[in-house]
């Protein structure tokens, strides 16, 4: 598991453009937005947590047809599929190399942003800790979107679709946590739901993910 | 016949007017695509039937 | 006689196409009193005036938006663990309808807002949930339309519509936690006092009670109509291998 692991994140920085892109269009959409909304600092900081919320989880739907679209054309997920690892397992591994490369970079790049956008002080250690607690669940259900739509040909669009319902309930929390710590009220319940779904998403999605890839490689 | 609806008309009417809209084209739809489906069904079930006999 | 019998395309299609008359009919006839009761022999409501006169629509549509895809995940479910054909088909026939009724639900819903809250839409739990369940019916009906094999679109949607149940209902959670909200609370509840007036809770539960026949209907219609596709596509697969 820990090779396939290696070989993931390996395949990832050496076929250039899939690491850095999630990372430059989280860092276009905070750049962008300010552009678009006008320079106004209180503006900037109501919004702030809104916007870097919104960014992280485009940013990550940007790079998740990778996850298994790539090995299912040359068939190396056939190979994955027969090997002595269980299926459940595989999503999982691809799962935490698509968050190494995407949810982590995010996390810790997005107090530089927050400077940009002008968010208030006491934001900054709860937006690292959303992003930390919430990106993990962006990964999980979009490697299950990813295996729904493995088999279909120029599925970017109709995965956009199937994923964006499933992340509802993580940008509310995520970003109401960013928005409670800013504004220095008592965050504990949204962060404990926040974690409650990424915990739920990652004990259970890799099954169904599982199951879908078996149906698809049918 | 027709009850006093007041400033709220335009709500009202549009409301009915848009559900019906919707309600008709769904059932529409459906019934033109179940001749539709049926009749294809009903061609190619008898092409077959007449192919059958000269393969056996 | 059990309820499986009608896991049997043959036996569904036969016992379908005797139902399928009375259910329509009976459809039309509970919609036409209901909503001509609703609309023309009930009286305006001293806050809202006439515009109570869109419950008639906005309840039904709303409720059974949200029992249509109830019925697709129990459909969903007896495909993935029983692999009867007609299930799945019947939970693919009945997306369509789940959506054109939750359109409604909003398109009322904006309707009535307007004169009431003074805006068309607003980010109320109740409405943000109706949205959210709109795309989930747009992306489980994508998914259907993107797979070509049928057995695999089945399993797939299958897997979407449970997990997306459970996202679903989370959602609903998050949005009531997000905004407390302008909507008023259920119309319709077993405690009498929190209920609406009688003049107006007869012809809504004849409406009801229309909405629930013709969503029957509409499924039986269209799962016959996708029983016959299934069988159109099986022969012309043969056909072409022939």
């Amino acid at each position: 598991m820990i090779a396939l692991l290696t070989r993931d994140l390996q395949l990832a920085f050496r076929a250039g453009g899939g690491f850095g892109l999630g990372l430059a269009f989280f860092l276009l959409a905070a750049v962008l937005v300010p552009l678009g909304v006008g320079p106004e600092g209180a503006t900037l900081a109501k919004i702030a947590p809104g916007i870097l919320w919104v960014g992280a989880l485009l940013a990550c739907l940007l790079s998740l047809d990778r996850i298994f679209a790539l090995d299912f054309e040359d068939g190396s997920l056939d190979l994955l599929a027969t090997s002595p690892i269980p299926l459940e397992g595989v999503v999982a591994v691809k799962a935490l190399a698509h968050w190494l490369v995407t949810g982590l970079p995010l996390t810790l790049v997005a107090p530089v942003l927050g400077v940009l956008l002008n968010l208030p002080g006491p934001g900054y250690p709860w937006l690292v800790a959303s992003l930390a607690a919430g990106t993990p669940a962006l990964s999980v259900i979009g490697a299950f979107g990813a295996a729904l739509t493995v088999g279909i040909k120029r599925g970017g669009l109709l995965l956009s679709l199937l994923v964006l319902p499933l992340y509802v309930p993580t940008l509310i929390f995520g970003a109401e946590v960013v928005r409670r710590g800013a504004m220095g009220v008592d965050v504990a319940v949204p962060i404990l739901l926040l974690s409650g779904i990424t915990a739920g998403a990652l004990a259970l999605l890799p099954f169904a993910a599982a199951a879908a890839i078996r149906v698809n490689l049918r | 016949m027709m009850p006093e609806l007041g400033k709220y008309a335009f709500a009202v009417l549009s409301s009915y007017g848009a559900s019906l809209a919707l309600i008709v084209a769904l059932v529409g739809w459906s019934i033109l695509r179940g001749r539709q489906v049926k009749r294809q069904l009903a061609e190619v079930e008898a092409r077959q039937k007449g192919t059958e006999r000269s393969d056996g | 006689m059990s309820i499986w019998e009608y896991a049997n395309p043959k036996k569904f299609m036969q016992t379908s196409a005797w139902a399928l008359p009375w259910v329509a009919g009976l459809s039309v006839v509970t919609l036409v009193m209901g909503l001509i009761w609703g609309f023309f022999f009930t009286p305006d409501d001293y806050k809202q005036g006439s515009t109570v006169k869109i419950i008639y629509l906005h309840v039904p549509a709303a409720m059974m938006a949200i029992n249509a895809w109830v019925m697709m995940l129990l459909a969903s479910l007896i495909w993935l663990i029983r692999r009867h054909h007609v299930s799945a088909l019947a939970a693919k026939a009945a997306a369509p309808v789940g959506l054109t009724f939750t359109f409604i639900a909003l398109v009322t819903g904006a309707l009535w807002g307007q004169p009431m809250w003074g805006t068309w839409w607003a980010w109320d739990p109740r409405l943000t949930s109706f949205l959210i369940l709109c795309l989930f019916y747009l992306g489980y009906i994508a998914l259907w339309q993107a797979v070509d094999d049928p057995d695999t679109a089945a399993d797939l949607t299958g897997v979407l519509c449970i997990v997306g149940s459970v996202f679903a209902v989370l959602s609903r959670y998050a949005v009531n936690f997000w905004n407390q909200g302008l909507h008023q609370g259920a119309s319709l509840s077993l405690d009498k006092e929190e209920n609406v007036s009688d003049v107006f809770w007869l012809p809504l539960v004849v409406c009801i009670v229309g909405f629930i026949l013709m969503f029957l209907a509409l499924v039986l219609m269209r799962t016959r109509t996708e029983i016959r596709a299934r069988r159109l596509q099986a022969l012309l697969t043969r056909e072409r291998i022939a």
